[in-house]
């Protein structure tokens, strides 16, 4: 199967003058299409660098990457992003939001009038597909923060991209929202056959969504290990308590807590209490 | 462990609380029991209070004082040339109109409020855009600007008289040096304040550095930006008998201006209560003009 992003060597060095931080540290990553990717990992991982690089909103410092068959140089409509939160354009309605590349010249360069009726009628179906039908006339502060992602959504799928890039996007959400939105967005991804990569600091999410987890190392920022999902690609919900799920999600935290550097922390909090006891 | 169900039934058995209740056990009263007694929340932080609360207070603020002026009017314990009473304020009002064109002085004195704002709000809005957008010129331009707006504007009377003349484009240049570096600074605090993850969503949609500013930026700002054009208003107006110490012979500035000199308190009184009504009406006007252009900021469900 062709690949939807490849990586090789990628490195993302920030360099401030006085200090330099090494986010990245020698990435290499082959995403096949259509594969749905989360990545976990300690806060500091560069997990979410990496899928800003991807984005193109980064610029890597050494290394490959590909996205659809040719290098990264800036932002692309075959990659399409959803953040998580504050994204949204609060003076333009759902629709207008959804619309909004409709607007940008790099979407209506070739504009024919059978392309402006298929645009209308994938807003229209994206509306429906997420659910937003009763809300189209309603601006964003006047909808709950699920009701918002779900526009995100729409608009990050509106001009058909081959790679949907996901930065915590469900992170503010309450719990049951969000076993909501995951069974949503298994569905839609599904049915646009795009690939998906979903970074999240929560591993239950990125199990339960993802069909390889990638789990990433802090100081410098590395791939530290990767899970394939031994689950059915159709997921559902009682899958959670399966035994082959909480294993691999008992292995990822342990993986995660013995490169995340908390351990001092709770030898810290040992010495400090066996102190007050003394 | 107290289940929230068990906490809403009263009716519930006591030895419920101590262990789990299936949810068919809790009786739920469809109406609830006697309301408790209702404390005031008039000293509770960021507390709530009614319209009617809130009009009753307003109304209060505003005519206890006027009461006060009209009560030591009354008395007579004051000399009328350090305090005089409303209804000669009221007088001279009237006489001003009928005899000394005050409707000449409130046209030509809001022209130069009016212009020597706008200009300088034509000529800030495109570089506070720029400040906000890029680093590079906010390097540039914003060390200067802070330098300057400290500077008093009535400091640079000589300096306009010299370099532009006594005429018109003296009074709207003092309101413009008053209001303009000022404007700059805020302007390019409300671009600056454009959330990030929304230029960013539109850079990952692919918008060119235009689109970016004039489809995002601008109208992700608007609403502050009306708001400083509306604070700016304010200190333009402030400026406006500054600006009318330069050789005027009308205005309202002006008038009080002259009024001092011929010890006319209730003129200075007119004058200034003139100001304060016009500037009043001006920033209802803006606060109008949000709610009709921003009807986003104004719905929440």
């Amino acid at each position: 199967m062709a690949s939807a992003v490849q990586c090789r060597g990628v490195w993302k060095v920030f360099d401030t003058g006085s200090s330099r931080v090494t986010a990245l540290q020698n990435l290499s990553l082959d995403i096949p299409e259509g594969e749905f990717v989360t990545l976990v990992g300690a806060s500091g991982c560069g997990k979410s660098t990496f899928l800003r690089t991807l984005a193109g909103l980064e610029a890597h410092t050494a290394g490959e990457i590909e996205a659809s068959g040719s290098p990264i140089a800036g932002p692309g409509v075959d990659r399409a992003m959803v953040f998580q939160d504050y994204s949204l354009y609060p003076w333009l309605k759902v629709t207008e939001n959804i619309r909004f590349t409709r607007r940008l010249s790099a979407h209506t360069r070739d504009r024919a009038s059978s392309d402006v009726e298929a645009a209308a009628a994938r807003a229209e179906a994206l509306l429906r597909l997420m659910g937003l039908a009763t809300v189209a006339n309603a601006y964003p502060n006047q909808l709950s923060g699920g009701m918002q992602q779900r526009v995100a959504i729409a608009r990050a799928l509106m001009s058909r991209p081959r790679i949907l890039l996901m930065d915590e996007p469900f992170g503010a959400l309450d719990a049951q929202t969000r076993e909501v939105m995951h069974d949503l967005i298994l569905y839609v991804s599904e049915l646009e056959h795009c690939t998906v990569i979903f970074v999240t600091h929560d591993v239950e999410e990125a199990i339960y969504l993802g069909r390889r987890v990638v789990v990433m190392a802090p100081r410098p920022g590395r791939i530290d290990s990767i899970y394939e999902v031994p689950l059915p690609a159709r997921r559902l919900q009682d899958m959670k308590h399966t035994r082959p799920f909480l294993d691999l999600k008992k292995q990822i935290l342990e993986r995660i807590r013995a490169t995340s550097g908390m351990k001092t922390d709770s030898e810290l909090l040992q010495k400090l209490s066996r102190r007050a006891d003394a | 462990m107290i289940g929230h169900g068990a906490s809403l039934a009263p009716s519930a058995p006591d030895d419920a609380a101590a262990g789990a209740v299936a949810p068919d056990e809790i009786v739920v009263p469809l109406e609830p029991p006697a309301a408790r007694p209702v404390r005031s929340t008039l000293w509770t932080i960021r507390g709530f209070i009614s319209r009617r609360q809130y009009w009753v207070l307003a109304t209060t603020g505003v005519a206890l004082p006027l009461a006060a002026w009209f009560a030591l009017a009354a008395l007579g314990t004051v000399n009328k040339v350090f305090l005089p009473g409303p209804f000669d304020v009221a007088r001279r009002v009237i006489t001003w109109f009928n005899n000394d064109d005050l409707l000449g002085d409130v046209r030509i004195s809001c022209y130069r409020v009016i212009v020597g704002w706008a200009l300088s709000a034509v000529i800030a809005l495109p570089i506070a855009l720029l400040i906000g957008t890029y680093r590079f010129v906010q390097a540039l331009l914003e060390p200067l600007t802070d330098f300057i707006r400290y500077m008093p504007a009535v400091a640079f009377i000589p300096l306009v008289m010299l370099w532009i003349g006594i005429d018109e484009g003296a009074k709207i240049a003092i309101i413009f040096i008053g209001t303009f570096f000022q404007m700059v600074l805020m302007m390019a605090e409300d671009v600056r304040r454009v959330p990030m993850a929304q230029i960013e969503a539109a850079q990952t949609m692919g918008a060119t550095r235009l689109e970016i500013i004039a489809k995002v930026i601008v109208p992700s700002a608007k609403p502050a930006l009306l708001d400083t054009l509306r604070i700016t208003m304010g200190w333009a107006w402030t400026y406006l008998v500054v600006a009318e110490l330069v050789a005027a012979n009308s205005g309202l500035g002006y008038a009080i201006i002259k009024a001092q000199r011929f010890l006319q308190t209730d003129k200075i009184f007119a004058g200034i209560i003139l100001i304060g009504t016009i500037g009043l009406a001006m920033d209802q006007g803006f606060r109008l003009i949000h709610r009709v252009a921003f009807p986003w900021l104004y719905k929440r469900s």
